[in-house]
């Protein structure tokens, strides 16, 4: 609970260090380029994803879907 | 990165603002780079190679295509097949003398070296796996996804199903987002699924079975906020919660029983058991992730993941990305992973004669242990002038754990009951588009 809420404190102070400026849509050219997505590349990050889920005891956080195995 | 597009004009610029809109939905959908119109498909393939230093190796080929069906509408499907070989810890310590275990099947044994890490050496796995997603507009500002996904080993059977609901609001500089999914899993391992606690027969006897295939389903919730920062920057806050039900146990791992006297022998008799996991487990994470661009064009995405659940395991993961772009499409990417894991509450690494008989669970599956991995890799990346794009990494995982201090007894002290592990991992990308495609095979039979 400790290590929650000093996750939860850390996300607002990053928020509130970052003052949010309204970008019109004529501007969102940098946000529309593929480097600058959230996931810039699908496979990659799946492939990753399925690395660490077979090796690690944690998974997911980004999004929900995509399947299980029986990995080792 | 952008593929060429067919038409041109007025729809386009909507692509580039819906690309920059949609692009906040969480991070299962790939509608952001959904960017095929037209006839057009996008097509993203890439080739995996994955080997842990005397270990498992592994090959694996993902297909990835899509097309816009309607207007802002897309689907997706992801084909993916790996093959599996090599040797994996089976659960058991090394011992100053060579051991000797029962092969899943019970038809065999195998033998391993004195003061070795035990390794099950007769894993060989082929899979293959499908994943598709419908996504598309349902108002001016509300955008849906359904997806689909099955998954088959020789042992293993996964299907599931998604949706999520993607909002915007504050004039598009705020995406809410929703997600489910339901999973169910059927375990049908070789020899049947081994009653928990039960030995491991010296070959010929046979192990004791809980029947011949266990199922498991898991459920999961995300809820997510991305935010638009400014020009250059967006940043992204998910909370998942998961629950797991059924039989959560691996079949294939198995714990030392040592004698009770703390010498570190192994028992007399019957010195190797099966794992027993709880039937239930809760997980829950919050994830945070920034992408920055500078005014060099550089690209930062730095993303940190807090994951606990209700066996006691808890985790921090931090991944770093840094583009480095450069002249005529050439970009190099470094990537540096830090994950650190705590214990389950059953984690052992060896248990005493007949405390079988008064624990409720027990593993001692590593990845069920208090361990750090490390990855530091490095991409390169070029972008042809038709949009095409060819990309390498490589990348080396480190993953270090702890003996658990109270399991090392006696002559155990001596052996290194966590297994260590290296891998190397080599990737290959290719993304274009149909049209592409055709001219390029064209162009190879003329």
């Amino acid at each position: 609970m400790i290590k929650t809420l000093l996750f939860s404190t850390f996300i607002s102070l990053v928020l509130s260090a970052c003052s949010l400026e309204p970008v019109q849509p004529w501007d969102r050219d940098l946000l529309a380029q593929q480097k600058m997505q959230l996931v810039a590349d699908p496979l990659e990050i799946y492939l990753d994803e399925h690395t660490y889920f077979s090796k690690e005891a944690s998974s997911g956080g980004q999004g929900v879907g995509g399947g299980g195995c029986g990995c080792n | 990165m952008q593929l060429k597009k067919k038409r041109q004009g007025p729809r386009n610029i909507r692509h580039q603002l819906a690309a920059a809109t949609c692009g906040l939905l969480a991070g299962s959908s790939h509608a952001s780079s959904l960017i095929a119109s037209g006839d057009n498909w996008k097509i993203d393939s890439a080739l995996l190679i994955y080997a842990e230093k005397d270990r498992v190796s592994l090959a694996e080929g993902v297909l990835s295509i899509s097309k816009e069906i309607d207007d802002d509408e897309f689907i997706n499907a992801r084909i993916v097949t790996d093959v599996l070989t090599g040797s994996s810890p089976n659960g058991a310590v090394p011992s100053s003398t060579a051991q000797t275990f029962t092969n899943p099947s019970g038809n065999s044994t195998y033998t391993e070296a004195a003061n070795s890490t035990p390794l099950n050496h007769t894993f060989k796995d082929l899979r293959n796996a499908l994943n598709v997603e419908w996504d598309t507009p349902l108002s001016r500002s509300l955008r849906g996804t359904l997806g689909g996904n099955i998954s088959r080993e020789y042992d293993y059977l996964s299907t599931g199903i998604s949706a999520s609901l993607a909002q915007d609001i504050n004039q598009r500089h705020t995406t809410l987002t929703v997600g489910l999914s339901v999973n169910k899993d059927t375990w049908d391992p070789v020899g049947g699924v081994p009653v928990g606690f039960a030995v491991m027969p010296t070959y010929p006897a046979k192990k004791a079975l809980d029947g011949a295939n266990a199922d498991k389903t898991v459920k999961e919730i995300l809820l997510g906020v991305t935010q638009i920062i400014n020009r250059q920057t967006l940043m992204q806050i998910n909370y998942s919660r998961g629950q797991g039900s059924g039989y959560l146990t691996d079949p294939y791992k198995i714990l030392s029983v040592l004698e009770n006297d703390g010498s570190g022998n192994l028992r007399s008799t019957n010195p190797y058991i099966y794992e027993n996991r709880p039937d239930q487990r809760t997980y829950q994470s919050l994830y945070w992730k920034g992408v920055h661009q500078f005014p060099n064009e550089n690209v930062l995405n730095l993303s940190y993941r807090y994951f606990w659940d209700d066996w006691g395991i808890q985790s921090h993961t931090v991944d770093l990305r840094y583009r480095f772009d450069f002249d005529g499409g050439h970009y190099l990417q470094p990537h540096l992973r830090y994950y650190q894991q705590g214990s389950a509450d059953f984690y052992r690494q060896t248990l005493t004669d007949s405390e079988e008989t008064t624990l409720s669970y027990a593993s001692a599956d590593y990845r069920l242990g208090e361990f750090v991995t490390q990855t530091i890799g490095l991409k390169y990346g070029f972008a042809f002038k038709n949009g095409a794009e060819i990309n390498f990494r490589a990348e080396m995982i480190t993953q270090k754990g702890k003996d658990r201090r109270a399991d090392a007894v006696g002559l155990l002290q001596n052996q290194q009951l966590f297994p260590d592990n290296e891998a190397y991992l080599l990737q290959g990308g290719l993304s274009l588009d149909s049209d592409m495609l055709i001219k390029y095979i064209m162009r190879f039979f003329k």
